[in-house]
């Protein structure tokens, strides 16, 4: 593996963040993190949607006529979140999660950071490199939405994956669970990253 | 007076970025200053209007299950709702390319201020959205559609002013020098979200 590939997959998961540094889709980040099993469902999704489409658009890259392109990208991912909605609605345990889900998979078609990697790298870029551009970005963000989704859980309910962690007598904080917590949470992970990675700060 | 009740609780109770996280992105990047707020906001709220009648009008009568009655008794047991997504966001873009072509035409001053906001109205997820919540509600008669865009579009727009007001005071502060920039504009946000949480729960 040569080092351009290696720097295409390891940057979006730390250095290039899509939510901590490039704050690209915060909506279904924020909505999704009250419980870790809805969170990583999520993200898998999301990692399927961002690799499949940046794999298509980068197939088509040459055909496409530039006047037109956002509605033929947007047309691409609906259809892949189509078949994943679709996949979630027919898998028996997950139909309850996609219930839970409600509108938030809908809502991956107009996640900044699938329309941002095709615009940014797969119109520019082979189907491979693509591919895999896609699949970190999915992967970086959804190590923000599962790490949010972690301290919600646990601290709004005193459990983890459904399973009661802290003991019994753990009274659960009912703001943790509410939708202007994760906003402070973000920021705090977005605060622990950049004291520790001092290029990001900004001025 | 079910009209002001519904158009009241899209405003302040299910507002779009308080209760539901939408629109997150460009909320976000374009609230540095009040008058660039300002104008997406508007933007905001003339393409929320226009998309989501049109897009009840197509789930009341072609992708529900049993919309299609309309074409003859064979038809009544067509359900076309997985389509509903692609169909959806498709209204959305060549609306709003529509929009841009229109402005750039006839009012090129709006155009040049606007700028690169309106191409991404498309991918607004506030516009996507709430044409999501509409199917999920089953509105009854085109008045409810038209009412919960503009009150959802208004809750919107007061959003992102009020917003854009605290950052331009905002940027007068000394700030911890890793929070500057995005990590204090997620935590005000979410303070605003705490503030915007009293609405919680009012029957109307």
């Amino acid at each position: 593996m040569d080092k351009k590939l290696k720097e295409t997959i390891l940057n979006p998961i730390l250095k290039g963040n899509p939510i901590t540094v490039l704050v690209l889709g915060i909506c279904s980040a924020l909505a999704v993190t009250v419980q870790l099993k809805g969170a990583l469902v999520m993200a898998l999704s999301v990692i399927a949607v961002t690799g499949l489409s940046s794999l298509v658009c980068s197939l088509l890259r040459n055909t496409i006529p530039n006047r037109v392109r956002i509605i033929v990208q947007l047309v691409v991912v609906a259809m892949m979140v189509i078949l994943v909605d679709q996949i979630l609605k027919a898998g028996e345990g997950t139909y309850a999660i996609d219930k839970q889900l409600s509108v938030y998979i809908g809502l991956i078609i107009t996640n900044c950071i699938v329309m941002g990697r095709i615009e940014a790298f797969a119109l520019g870029n082979k189907p491979i490199p693509s591919l895999l551009d896609g699949i970190a970005n999915g992967l970086g963000y959804g190590l923000i939405l599962v790490v949010v989704a972690f301290f919600r859980e646990l601290l709004g309910s005193g459990t983890l994956f459904g399973f009661q962690v802290l003991p019994s007598g753990y009274v659960p904080n009912n703001l943790v669970i509410l939708p202007p917590f994760a906003l402070i949470l973000l920021g705090c992970i977005i605060w622990v990253h950049r004291a520790i990675d001092k290029d990001l700060q900004e001025n | 007076m079910e009209y002001i009740s519904l158009f009241v609780k899209s405003i302040f109770v299910d507002n779009m970025i308080f209760a539901y996280f939408l629109g997150m992105c460009s909320y976000l990047a374009v609230s540095k200053n009040v008058k660039t707020a300002n104008g997406l906001g508007l933007a905001v709220i003339f393409v929320l209007l226009c998309t989501l009648p049109l897009n009840w009008l197509l789930n009341t009568f072609v992708l529900q299950p049993g919309a299609l009655k309309w074409l003859g008794p064979k038809f009544a047991e067509v359900d076309l709702s997985f389509l509903s997504f692609i169909i959806f966001i498709a209204v959305i873009a060549a609306f709003v390319q529509l929009v841009e072509m229109i402005v750039e035409k006839f009012l090129p001053s709006l155009y040049s201020s606007l700028g690169i906001y309106l191409p991404l109205i498309a991918v607004n997820c506030a516009i996507l959205g709430g044409s999501l919540f509409m199917q999920q509600r089953d509105f009854t008669g085109i008045g409810e559609p038209l009412v919960y865009a503009l009150g959802s579009g208004i809750g919107w727009y007061l959003a992102i002013v009020a917003l854009a007001a605290i950052r331009e005071k905002m940027s007068y502060c000394n700030v911890p020098k890793p929070l500057k920039g995005i990590g204090i504009t997620f935590i005000t946000v979410g303070l605003m979200g705490m503030a915007f949480m009293i609405f919680m729960g009012i029957q109307l």
